[in-house]
């Protein structure tokens, strides 16, 4: 069972649902917690345990072989993703803009671009007090996201037994990184807040969930007494919305420690007991 | 000698591009033989990725002697202009192409 943890808008509260709501979950079942935000991997903050698997990761893109090559062109032709410029007696590569689709090698007539390992990140595994960890992080300088990503995914599918239940913290927006995250899960649960911005993203997050077929519900973070724009619009649209947390300041200042929230206010801990009911519930059909 | 230009338009008076890889066209200006070339790149609209380098590619083909732009080329289109002798200056984002031709003659733009 797997539930990705995502957003349109950053800075609603994902990491803050998917560490808390992890801890609460393992109470009472195994859990696996993965980030997959690898370009802002932050729930390791908030989980700490014995590393037991770190590992540098590597993703494949074509290197010229100048002597082979018959500058044809065909490379920059065939590159989706402008990642390759013939300039008549050089070509130059730009590996950050290359998607390793493995195009350019496999069609090149010379044999001149042979695919490379090149790192773009580390993957650590961690095993806390109650629960698995594993978080990716991107290296700095690069800009590839989702072989990162999937490559985490496939860690995890590996490593654990199927069926165990996995919560993806995943990247904001609704981009590549974050359809990686989010389209191998069996629900996704949407954290907003009741701003414009929120809103607004929200409404991008469901458009995209809806073209993935993803089924999804939506959570409130920081919600007021008086404002209700996710609520109406979720009634509206016939969104579920699984539990709403008030704007407390107190939240912010056990997150700024890196402190998990629910242990220490009750009233944040019902709303999440509302969630991990909802998951357990979905254990339940999947079974 | 060739003068390149980031342009919106095909004319003198045209606006000019302030971006590099997005914009939608180049004007060639050929001084010895006074002659203008248009080069449409507004297909690069369409491309998510990887803008600067294609468009750096296109404007590398024609082998200008000055780049006069707006911003200035990012760092991948950077890259591919390095390979070319192509001097690029900068800050003619707001004029029209007259006057950027204009400003660049009278020292007024800066090069990068």
């Amino acid at each position: 069972m797997k539930i990705a943890i995502a957003s349109g808008k950053g800075g609603t509260g994902k990491t803050t649902l998917a560490t808390n709501l992890a801890s609460y979950l393992a109470e009472t079942g195994p859990v696996i917690l993965v980030d997959l935000d690898v370009e802002e991997p932050n729930s390791g903050l908030f989980i700490h345990g014995r590393e037991l698997a770190a590992e540098t990761r590597y993703s494949l893109v074509p290197e010229w072989d100048a002597d082979r090559c018959s500058f044809c062109g065909l490379c920059q032709t065939i590159c989706n993703f402008n990642a390759i410029v013939d300039l008549g007696d050089r070509i130059m590569l730009f590996p950050e803009l290359c998607h390793s689709c493995h195009a350019c090698s496999e069609l090149c007539p010379d044999e001149a671009l042979p695919m490379k390992s090149r790192r773009i990140g580390r993957l650590r595994y961690i095993q806390a007090e109650r629960l698995d960890f594993v978080e990716s992080r991107l290296d700095i300088g690069q800009e590839q996201a989702v072989p990162l990503i999937n490559q985490t995914l496939d860690f995890v599918g590996g490593r654990f037994r199927n069926g165990t239940l996995q919560l993806l913290d995943s990247p904001p927006g609704t981009a590549c990184p974050a359809i990686a995250a989010t389209r191998t899960a069996d629900h996704v649960i949407l954290v907003t807040e009741p701003t414009p911005f929120g809103l607004h993203d929200l409404k991008l997050a469901v458009a995209t969930m809806q073209a993935l077929d993803q089924p999804f519900s939506v959570v409130i973070n920081r919600g007021g007494q008086t404002d209700n724009m996710i609520a109406d619009y979720c009634k509206q649209q016939a969104i579920p919305v699984l539990a709403g947390f008030a704007n407390d300041r107190r939240v912010a200042e056990l997150y700024s420690r890196g402190r998990l929230i629910y242990d220490q206010l009750p009233e944040f801990k019902q709303q999440l007991a509302k969630i991990a009911t909802f998951v357990t519930s979905q254990e339940g059909i999947k079974a | 000698m060739n003068i390149a230009f980031t342009t919106k338009g095909t004319t003198w008076d045209a606006a000019m591009d302030p971006r590099f890889g997005r914009t939608d066209f180049f004007l060639i200006y050929d001084i010895d033989g006074d002659d203008l070339i248009e080069f449409d790149n507004r297909a690069i609209a369409a491309e998510a990725h990887g803008a600067g380098p294609q468009t750096a590619q296109k404007l590398f083909e024609f082998q200008p002697d000055i780049l006069i732009t707006g911003n200035g080329p990012g760092g991948n289109a950077a890259r591919v202009l390095e390979q070319s002798a192509v001097k690029v200056f900068i800050g003619a984002g707001d004029m029209t192409v007259l006057e950027a031709y204009q400003a660049y003659q009278t020292g007024q733009l800066t090069e990068i």
